[in-house]
């Protein structure tokens, strides 16, 4: 049974949550409605800024040349094969690491300029390696994930408790035990929280790579749409790339919270 | 009582890029077996290291440890409990005779027998975060207590706990100790835990240390810590050893 301090509490919570979403909805609705305006009457130029009513029509006309799902399904399918490939590599690169200390400190002044690299300026050699094809799309979002996810994950594990450390080395456990038994499972948060990260450069990956080469996805719509001066595309690409980019964000949000329960 | 180790002449130098560091320069006594000693001595004087040390976990720079028995296994209990929170308790206790290879049907009736013994049955399915500060260190001390180690390291067993706690739980950690009859060295910095829990109490200079003096504590009738600290010449011993300490400050 709920106290009415409780009840109170949880009814300012709920309202508070209730008004912050309600202006996000609005800001939504203005910013829409705004840019509507702004370009029936002139204000911005619509060739190139587009209008709302514009990408709906758009959109709908992909849609009913079969392409909407076609290039939305094509941007998601490459985003999350490149984040699990990418999440399978970082999480082997990063167990070697912690286990060899001797290659860790031999790797980490290249794993940091890895990470300060634009990896998009890798794009024209791994067009030529990999071919112009998926391939490309695949290496590069997984060459933009790896390198941080692994950061990430090798950091958690260098951070592990010293006395539990110390714990381990007083069972006479050996280094494999001690990744086992304590490095990998107390470093689980860390591992699941690089996934929101792994997910948000795989697709930062993928629209470079589609940039590229692709024939499809996203990231082809983009710059389809530059290419033939249909920015109405260009920005419908945009917008369903910030949905998209949202609801990928959100799954992965909603199974860290499933595996850390 | 026959001797089951012997520290003779230990000394411990840390070599770093800006130099040399000697945090230990010549240590010897003797343990016997079942006693329970504290070494107490000043932040930073090298009690832990020394600890370390005799229980195998860091190598002296010179001098020797001997051991009497062969193989000797040592139980560690650390400043925090260190329990693992992704496992229940039951698997907390079993970890070290997992980490060992010796869990089989025996050892894990008598690692669990202890939680029976200790009052911590209803919690084997529970993780760690649900028990209370003292709750948790008894089942540290279950866990070390579950590889049937011939010689028990405490380092600051305590430090972690709030004042009170740290009472209650020093009661039941030197029942727990006592009715295993191992021999304990327990480091602290906290002279009247030493005094009420330890048969011998250890104190070093500060860093880098020596043995600034040994004293044996004799009190009639020893009982529960808690008690030990009502004695009278509880404040005699405390008088000493805070003099010792005050002196090696100097």
């Amino acid at each position: 049974m709920l106290s009415n301090e409780q009840k109170e509490f949880i009814k300012k919570y709920k309202k508070k949550k209730r008004i912050i979403l309600l202006i996000q909805l609005l800001i939504i609705v203005v910013f829409f409605i705004t840019w509507e305006l702004l370009s029936k009457y002139n204000i911005i130029n619509s060739f190139i800024f587009s209008s709302p009513s514009k990408v709906i029509k758009t959109i709908y006309k992909l849609y009913l040349d079969n392409n909407l799902f076609k290039h939305i399904w094509v941007t998601i399918y490459e985003t999350l094969i490149s984040f699990s490939i990418g999440l399978i590599i970082s999480l082997i690169i990063s167990i070697l690491l912690y286990l060899y200390n001797g290659f860790y400190k031999v790797m980490d002044p290249f794993l940091t300029c890895l990470n300060s690299l634009p990896k998009v300026a890798l794009g024209p050699m791994i067009i030529i390696v990999a071919g112009a094809n998926i391939k490309s799309i695949i290496v590069m979002a997984v060459l933009i994930n790896v390198i941080v996810s692994t950061v990430v994950i090798t950091n958690g594990f260098y951070n592990t408790d010293k006395i539990k450390l110390k714990l381990m080395a007083s069972f006479k456990a050996n280094k494999y035990q001690v990744l086992k038994y304590l490095v990998i499972p107390s470093s689980y948060k860390t591992i699941i929280s690089s996934f929101k990260l792994g997910i948000s450069m795989s697709l930062i990956g993928v629209i470079s790579g589609e940039f590229l080469v692709s024939r499809e996805g996203l990231g082809y719509l983009i710059i389809y749409g530059t290419q033939v001066f249909n920015l109405d595309l260009v920005i419908s690409g945009i917008l369903l790339l910030i949905v998209i980019s949202y609801i990928l964000y959100k799954l992965v949000e909603y199974l860290e919270k499933k595996l850390l329960s | 009582m026959s001797k089951i180790l012997q520290v003779i002449k230990i000394g411990k130098k840390y070599n770093t890029i800006n130099g040399e560091i000697e945090a230990i320069k010549d240590i010897s006594f003797d343990i016997n077996e079942g006693e329970f000693v504290a070494i107490v001595g000043t932040s930073g004087c090298g009690k832990s290291t020394l600890l370390s040390i005799i229980s195998g976990l860091l190598k002296q720079s010179k001098g020797e440890v001997k051991y009497n028995i062969d193989n000797p296994v040592i139980g560690y209990m650390l400043q925090e409990d260190a329990l693992f929170e992704h496992l229940k308790i039951k698997d907390n206790v079993l970890l070290g005779l997992k980490i060992q290879n010796k869990l089989n049907k025996e050892t894990k009736n008598f690692a669990l027998n202890l939680l029976k013994k200790y009052n911590l049955e209803k919690f084997i399915d529970k993780k760690p975060s649900e028990l209370s500060g003292g709750m948790k260190q008894r089942v540290a001390l279950i866990r070390t207590l579950a590889i049937n180690p011939d010689i028990l390291f405490l380092d600051e067993p305590f430090s972690a706990l709030d004042s009170s706690t740290s009472l209650l739980v020093s009661d039941d950690v030197y029942k727990m100790i006592k009715e295993s009859g191992k021999t304990t060295i327990m480091v602290t910095h906290d002279i009247a835990s030493a005094i009420s829990m330890a048969d011998k109490v250890i104190v070093l200079s500060k860093s880098p240390s020596v043995v600034k003096n040994i004293h044996e504590i004799n009190f009639e009738n020893k009982d529960i810590p808690t008690i030990n600290r009502q004695n009278e010449k509880f404040h005699y011993y405390y008088e000493l050893i805070w003099k010792d300490l005050d002196d090696a400050l100097e």
